[in-house]
Parts: C-alpha cells; structure tokens; sequence
C-alpha cells in the first residue's frame, strides 16, 4: 500500500492533521475574491492528477480515522442511517458504483472479484475480506447501502425521482453542516433546502433540481460547497448541538489559527442504473486557517471572501458572531496584492506576503 | 467553482456495438439484439429507460430513440424492437433496410423517462401497439423481484401482436391481449376500479391512448402521481424551413425529412439533448425572433410558454414562416 493513513480523532482531543500532500491537494472553494450562491455544477469526469477530483470517489489519508468515527457515530444514534423499503435496490446500485471506481481506481488498497452474483470484496486499509451474493441480502452484515458507506468517506444522500422530483428516501448522514437526515426523510428538494437563505428567490433550486433529474448515467457531476467549523469536528448535526455548539465560544486570537476550520464539501451527483435513483454523495474537507495561510494566494483571497460574505450568508453559515475575530487574524495575511482567477494555490507564480 | 472546466458533449456518453441478431417479429416489426465488440458486459439499466441509437442514413446523421426491452439483469447485450415506419423520416426504414448482422453502431447511455415506482403495491401495465417495448423489460424485473404485475396490451390484429403469445404463455393469468379487428376494447374502467390500495398504472402508446387513460382515471379518482405515461414523439416530417443560429452566427436550412434538432447537429453545433422526444427538456432553446408559427410537438413546454412564442423543443417542433432566430 502507497498511502499512509493518519491515526487521529475528530472529537474530543482532536488530534486530526493535514499533511502538506492534504493542503496543497485542498479543495479550496473560492475561484475569485468574492462569494455568492450560483448554480455551480460541472461534469464529473476526472480532474488533475493528485487533485481531489480525479478520482471518483477521493480516498485520502484521513480515510482510516474518519471510517472509525463513522462507526462511533452510528452506535450512539442509528437513525444517522436509514433506507426506506423501496430503496433497497438503489442500495445495490451504489454498492456495485462505488466498488467498482474503488476497485479500478484504487486497485493496491481494494479489489473486486466478481462470478456472475457471487462477489469478492477485499478493503485493505480497513482490513475486510468478504463473499457475498449481489442483490441477497441477507449475505451482507448490514443492508447495501450501510455496508458500502461504512467503509466511504463523506456522506450520502440517494435521492427517489418521481413526479418530477427528488426525494431524500435514504441516507447515511454522519459528516454535516448542521442537518439532520432523520428530519429531512422523506422530503423533496425544495422541501429539505426552505431553510436555505437568497437561493429560492435566485431561482438557483429551480434550475439546479431541473439538472439533476438530467444526470444521466455515465455522466456524473460536481459541485463544491463550504462553511466554517470550529476545531475539526466532521459530526456537527443538530442532534449533537449541545456538544459542538458551545465550542463556536472558545476562540480566541491566541488559538484561532489552529481552531477554526474551513469546511469544504465536494458535492457529487451519479445517477444509479438498476433504479434510476440519484445518489449525492458529500465528501467534507477540513482545513485549518493556519494551514490554509500557508498558501499566500490562498490567504489573502480568504481574507477578502469573509470580509465581504452578505450578513444572512454569514449568519446561515453559522460563523456571523466570531467574523471579527476571523477578520483580524486573516488581515494579518491580505497585503492587498491581487490573486489569480481560480481555485489553485499556483505557488510557484504568486508572489509571498508582502508585510 | 470550475475546478477543472471540461465541456461536456452534447448528449452524454456513448457505448460502440455490434448487431449481433436481427429477428423479424411480424411485419412491421423487427427486434435488434446488440452486443459490445469485445463483448464486454453493457451498464444496467432500469426498466421503461431507453437508448438513442446513432445511425448515418446516406451521410444524414440520424439519433433516433428507442425503449431497452432486454432483461436489465442481463448485461450481455441490448435489444430493441422498431417497428417501420414508411411514412415517417428515416432511422426505423434504416435499420429495417440497411442494417445487417455484423454491423457497428453506436448507442447512448440508458436515459429513463419513464421509471417503475418502486414503492407501488402493485404494477397495472396498459400497452398500445409498440407500446409494449418499454414493459418487457419492466415485467423481467418484476417477476425476479416477486413485484405484483398485470398487462392489458390492445393490438390491431394476432398477426401484429409483437410478442403477445410469449407473454401469454410465460404469464397466462397476468396479461391480457385485446384484438380491434376482432372489435375487442380494453375494459378500461373495470380494471381501474378493481384495484387496490397502492397500485400504480402506466400507459404507454399512441397519444390518443394516453390521454383517454389518463382522463379517465382522473375521472376514477386516481391519483395524478399514480398514473405514469410514456408517448415517443418520433419527430413528424414537415415543410422545409431556414433558420438562423445567433450565437452560432450560422444559417442552416431544415429539410423536410429531419428534425430542427438534426439540422442543428449537421451543421456542426453542439446542442444539448437526451430524449430526443419532447420530454426531458434539455433541449430548450430561446427563441430571439420568430415571423410565422412556431409548431410545438413537445410535451416539455407549458401552454402559457408555447403561446408566448419565446421558447422552442429543436427535437420535435418545427417552423413555418419568414424568419427564425434562435439563442443558439
Ligand atoms: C440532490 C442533491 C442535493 C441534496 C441532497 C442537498 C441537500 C442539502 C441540504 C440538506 C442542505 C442544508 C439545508 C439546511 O440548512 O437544513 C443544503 C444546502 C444548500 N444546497 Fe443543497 N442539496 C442538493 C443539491 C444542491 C444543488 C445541485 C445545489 C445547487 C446550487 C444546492 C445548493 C445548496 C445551497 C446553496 C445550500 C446552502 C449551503 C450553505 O450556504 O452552506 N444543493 N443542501
Ligand atoms: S431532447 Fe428531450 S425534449 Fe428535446
């Protein structure tokens, strides 16, 4: 096996780290010195080599941890998983999707063996050897969907489509911005985004649902989202907002720099063959701002982007009260030069700090 | 974002095949059985989706669509079955008269316009004529999942029964065929009362079929969502007509054998597609000026939208007039 993959938590002493091959590799969300919603989606069909988009489904050295903190998380609240009846099939589709691009992607850290439905799943990095009947349930530990997404970094979401629409039949929900999948169950796209500020009356929702029911198989599609998260927590649900909460009042300019995190989800979109559902998976990415300053184009473009954010922008995102603070450590990092247009550090073209 | 912008073709991924059976059912009717050249297994696909087949009918590109009536566990091959169309434009002529065993083609991903809802208690299937493609392979699943079914399929004569004494045989009290030349109706109302609590219909034939089940079952109470319906629009042959492409900054004349949408392709721009039957709406297209009729074929725009005269479906509508510009 190539990668190395970190021991590390994402709760209580959290000890998770980005190595310097996870910072420069960041999915820095930001192609310009501003930020508003839009209907950002593009095809999903490979990206620079090392880049977090060139495979279809990103396997980086957290993977290890992050599977382990998945699994604490199901065993203290089990509704973080469901699958309506009528998604079991659509469980199978994504099973067979990611094993497959895992499988070929990946081939020194997992294999697929397949004999007609008699299939051979090997996980190196997690240690699983199984044999399995595709499509029977009952020779899997769990049901499909559970199975593959315990063993996948980010969340899912597969999405029903019917009446010209998507509905959140099933999910594994356990990295999130501040949602909860047990509430939105059952719910349509429209429906699970009311709370969502700017964007309906933008139309963006009504174009973007107008492009999902048009993913067409074989053609995935992307788009990036980000928020703002204090200390690497992947698990900041409503349900557990009692824990992380509080944690928003704990930054100050001495910490601030290795506590607050920019939270980055790469937000992709397949459409499953055997059930014509859509799967959404959401990879999250956190960084610290003291890694993110690291890259010069990179700071001052963040600086300027928080500095800018529309209030009920910032306050959706749930970082309005300690912006100030934010501000006064990345002013520290913007002396004002201009930045290249797009996401990439372009280190060796942009000019160091200035101050 | 554009992390890493790639313009994505028109239309989505294709799969290269060969035509490894031509089997006449009838004679209007002849299936096609594809398999891949190195016989690689194809992508699944689900129930009621179809594939659109690319052909080149004597240097005139042709993307017609048709409904995958294969088993969708078997993956190794495609079928389809086309029924001639003498009066219409080229593609099912084509493949009827020019295609043989042994030739390549290239065919589009599954795209599924018209899905099973797999939440239904019970599926009730009404097919007129080649309308019974799409529920072939919507049975095969069926009775491997253990799903409740039933068929009601309406047929001009025996001899035009595509399929009917395979389906008769194989699931006697399931499907049940109706004759008009034997002046044998389908006893809509009767089946659509007797069912029960959950069930779901669909319908998939001429357009005169569609609309008389769906009004009556909107007339039985039936719930709109309950109700499923799937008509190909093949795209009508019409009057000639010019059209000016303004982004483009090209003129492409519209021969009366080929879709707006065709003509489009042949002159060498990429427009966006799926269904290539007035259903998906990818195609939209603004209309920037418009002296005449524009004459919408597509069940995509709303009437208010088709009276404004701002927007057209390239796939299926065409043009009569003096001149039209379209934000393409
Ligand atoms: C089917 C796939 C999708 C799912 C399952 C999904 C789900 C969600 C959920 C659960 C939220 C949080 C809402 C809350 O506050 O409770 C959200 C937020 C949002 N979604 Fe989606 N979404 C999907 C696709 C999209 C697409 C295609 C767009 C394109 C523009 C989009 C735009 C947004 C925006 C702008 C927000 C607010 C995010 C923020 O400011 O942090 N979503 N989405
Ligand atoms: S291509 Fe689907 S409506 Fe025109």
């Amino acid at each position: 096996m190539t990668m190395q993959f970190n021991t590390e938590t994402f709760r209580d002493d959290y000890s998770f780290r980005n190595s310097d091959w996870a910072i420069r590799r960041f999915p820095f969300p930001f192609h310009e010195d501003s930020y508003m919603y839009s209907v950002n989606m593009e095809q999903h069909r490979g990206g620079p080599e090392g880049s977090v988009y060139e495979k279809r489904f990103d396997v980086d050295e957290h993977y290890v941890s992050e599977m382990h903190d998945r699994a604490l998380v199901l065993a203290e609240d089990p509704l973080r998983c469901q699958s309506l009846p009528h998604m079991t099939l659509a469980g199978w589709d994504l099973l067979e999707l990611i094993m497959v691009s895992k499988s070929e992607d990946y081939p020194d850290l997992f294999e697929l063996h397949r004999d007609g439905n008699q299939w051979r799943w090997i996980n190196k990095p997690l240690g699983i050897d199984d044999t399995f009947t595709f499509l029977d349930e009952t020779t899997l530990p769990y049901g499909p969907m559970e199975y593959i997404t315990r063993q996948t970094q980010g969340d899912f979401a597969v999405l029903d489509q019917r009446e010209e629409n998507l509905w959140m039949d099933a999910g594994m929900v356990t990295t999130q911005a501040d949602w909860s999948l047990d509430f939105d169950i059952g719910m349509n796209f429209f429906e699970w985004h009311a709370p969502v500020p700017r964007a309906h009356e933008m139309g963006i929702f009504k174009r973007a649902l107008k492009f999902l029911l048009n993913v067409q198989q074989g053609s995935p599609a992307r788009r990036l989202n980000w928020t703002m998260t204090v200390n690497p927590r992947l698990d900041t649900s409503p349900e557990n907002y009692h824990k992380w909460g509080v944690e928003k009042t704990t930054l100050t300019p001495e910490n601030i720099g290795a506590k607050q995190h920019l939270r980055v989800e790469l937000q992709t979109f397949f459409r499953l063959p055997r059930s014509n559902a859509l799967v959404f998976p959401i990879r999250c990415y956190l960084i610290a701002f003291q890694d993110i300053v690291t890259v010069p184009k990179w700071g001052r473009r963040l600086h300027r982007v928080v500095r800018d954010l529309p209030e009920d922008l910032a306050d959706y995102k749930g970082f309005i009260a300690n912006r100030p603070l934010m501000l006064d450590y990345l002013s520290q990092y913007d002396d004002g030069l201009p930045t290249s247009p797009g996401v990439w550090p372009d280190l060796e073209t942009e000019p160091p700090l200035q101050k | 974002m554009s992390a890493a912008p790639q313009k994505a073709k028109a239309g989505g991924g294709t799969i290269d095949v060969v035509v490894r059976a031509i089997v006449p059912l009838n004679d209007l009717v002849t299936r096609f059985e594809f398999e891949r050249p190195d016989g690689a297994p194809f992508p699944p696909f689900s129930p009621g989706a179809h594939t659109i087949v690319e052909m080149n009918d004597d240097g005139r590109p042709r993307k017609n669509p048709y409904s995958l009536m294969s088993d969708p566990s078997d993956t190794s091959h495609y079928a389809i079955s086309v029924r001639r169309d003498d009066e219409g434009r080229g593609g099912s002529r084509f493949l009827h008269t020019a295609v043989s065993v042994g030739d390549r083609l290239s065919v589009s991903y599954p795209v599924n316009l018209f899905p099973l809802d797999l939440r239904a208690r019970k599926h009730v299937f009404l097919a007129g004529g080649i309308g019974i493609t799409p529920f072939l392979s919507m049975i095969a699943q069926l009775e491997r999942q253990g799903g409740r079914w039933e068929l009601h399929y309406a047929c001009r004569s025996e001899s035009l029964a595509s399929y009917a004494d395979d389906l008769t045989g194989r699931h006697a009290n399931k499907v049940h065929v109706y004759y008009s030349d034997r002046k044998e109706a389908l006893p809509l109302e009767d089946l659509l009362d007797g069912q029960p609590l959950g069930t779901h219909v669909y319908v998939c034939g001429p357009k005169g079929m569609i609309d008389w089940v769906k009004t009556t079952a909107a007339d039985h109470g039936w719930p709109g969502d309950a109700v499923h319906a799937e008509e190909f629009l093949a795209p009508q042959p019409g009057d000639p007509f010019d059209v000016h492409l303004a982004r483009s900054g090209i003129d492409v004349h519209v021969e009366p054998h080929e879709s707006l949408l065709e003509a489009i392709e042949r002159a060498g721009v990429d427009a966006p597609f799926l269904c290539r039957g007035g259903a998906c709406g990818q195609c939209e297209t603004d209309v920037i000026e418009a002296d005449g009729e524009l004459i919408h074929a597509d069940h995509w725009l709303e009437d208010d939208q088709k009276a404004s005269g701002k927007k057209i479906m390239p796939c299926v509508s065409r043009f009569a007039g003096k001149k039209l510009v379209l934000d393409r």
